[in-house]
């Protein structure tokens, strides 16, 4: 049961974090429809979160909620990816972010969808719905930004190659994913993988971007907790309130 | 090309609506992205709407000084208006 609990929280987590990040465009995207359209995203992970939280804190039965989930773990206690840690940047960093994870999400959900666990199977198919919009939205944005002006593909190509070492964490597995595979909950990493290749490589060549080597190198280590240095920073924002006022309900 | 986005009207039918109407207008560089936006701005994710777009150059609109050579007359025949044929209790809705 405690691979289920860290997996969900995984799940949770991921979600969290890039809500977060997503979060802090608010009134700062490049136009008005664009910055709505983010947020919307935005609230879209934060549902997300709050179903596989809730779930989590279920099995976990430690009387923990979601909001102590969300306000009351440190760093080393999110298992979010690295990659969704990552700093907000230009757009161009945003976006290739998003869509590195809108894709590999909308695979690992629509997979979840039909796994064993009827709970998992059911949050994953109301997440679905929005996941599919999110990899749309992204690939569409991508394909703009990319085959646009001369500098606006400078910006996206020099994205794609910097966040490109945090798109393979995902696909990384370990004894909790191999647990989740076993027990028919999670699709397997290598079909998740192949699947993710071959749609990023079919947008990025209709962006006219260059895709990096698919065996290059990958940053690991989310997962287990072993984060960038990005994440305490993002904590110690979201996590203030209740950290100065602990128990207080709002 | 201009670098201001053009300007969008938006259409909506709600999922229990019978027609699109009117729900306001954006900016957007091509039709997809107005759908895109319009989804965004004006649907807040409401299953089973269909959206319309149009340019708003492409709209052609009476002219209020126009009003009374198109409104007025109809104003005094009362025998364009089906106001004299008593309906069947079964008709609803007419």
């Amino acid at each position: 049961m405690d691979d289920k609990v860290n997996y969900l929280l995984r799940l949770g987590d991921n979600a969290l974090i890039l809500s977060q990040q997503l979060a802090q465009w608010c009134g700062k995207g490049p136009a008005l429809e664009e910055d709505m359209a983010l947020t919307n995203v935005a609230l879209d992970l934060l549902g997300q979160t709050r179903m596989w939280y809730d779930y989590a804190a279920e099995l976990e039965g430690a009387g923990r909620d979601q909001d102590q989930l969300a306000y009351l773990r440190d760093a080393h206690d999110f298992k979010n990816c690295l990659l969704l840690e990552q700093p907000n940047g230009n757009y161009a960093d945003t976006l290739v972010r998003q869509f590195y994870f809108d894709a590999w999400h909308y695979f690992l959900i629509d997979g979840l969808t039909r796994g064993s666990d009827a709970r998992i199977a059911a949050i994953a198919e109301k997440a679905l719905k929005e996941v599919t919009y999110h990899l749309r939205r992204s690939g569409d944005l991508m394909v703009r930004l990319g085959d646009g002006t001369d500098i606006s593909r400078a910006k996206t190509q020099a994205a794609v190659d910097a966040l490109w070492m945090y798109s393979g964490e995902a696909f990384a597995y370990d004894a909790v994913d191999e647990a989740m595979v076993a027990a028919g909950v999670a699709p397997p990493a290598a079909g998740l993988r192949a699947q993710w290749l071959a749609h990023v490589a079919e947008i990025l060549a209709e962006a006219t971007l260059t895709m990096p080597p698919a065996d290059a190198w990958m940053q690991r280590g989310g997962k287990q907790g072993r984060h960038s240095e990005h994440l305490g920073y993002i904590l110690a924002e979201m996590q203030f309130l209740q950290r100065a006022y602990p128990g207080v309900s709002w | 090309m201009s670098k201001e986005w053009p300007l969008w009207e938006v259409f909506i039918r709600s999922q229990h609506g019978l027609a699109h109407k009117h729900v306001g207008s954006l900016h957007a560089p091509d039709a997809q992205m107005a759908v895109n936006n319009a989804r965004d701005v004006y649907t807040r994710r409401n299953e089973g709407v269909s959206i319309w777009v149009v340019r708003a150059a492409d709209i052609v609109a009476s002219s209020p000084a126009d009003k009374q050579a198109l409104f007025e007359p109809a104003n005094s025949k009362v025998y364009r208006h089906p106001t004299f044929f008593p309906m069947p209790e079964e008709v609803k809705n007419l």
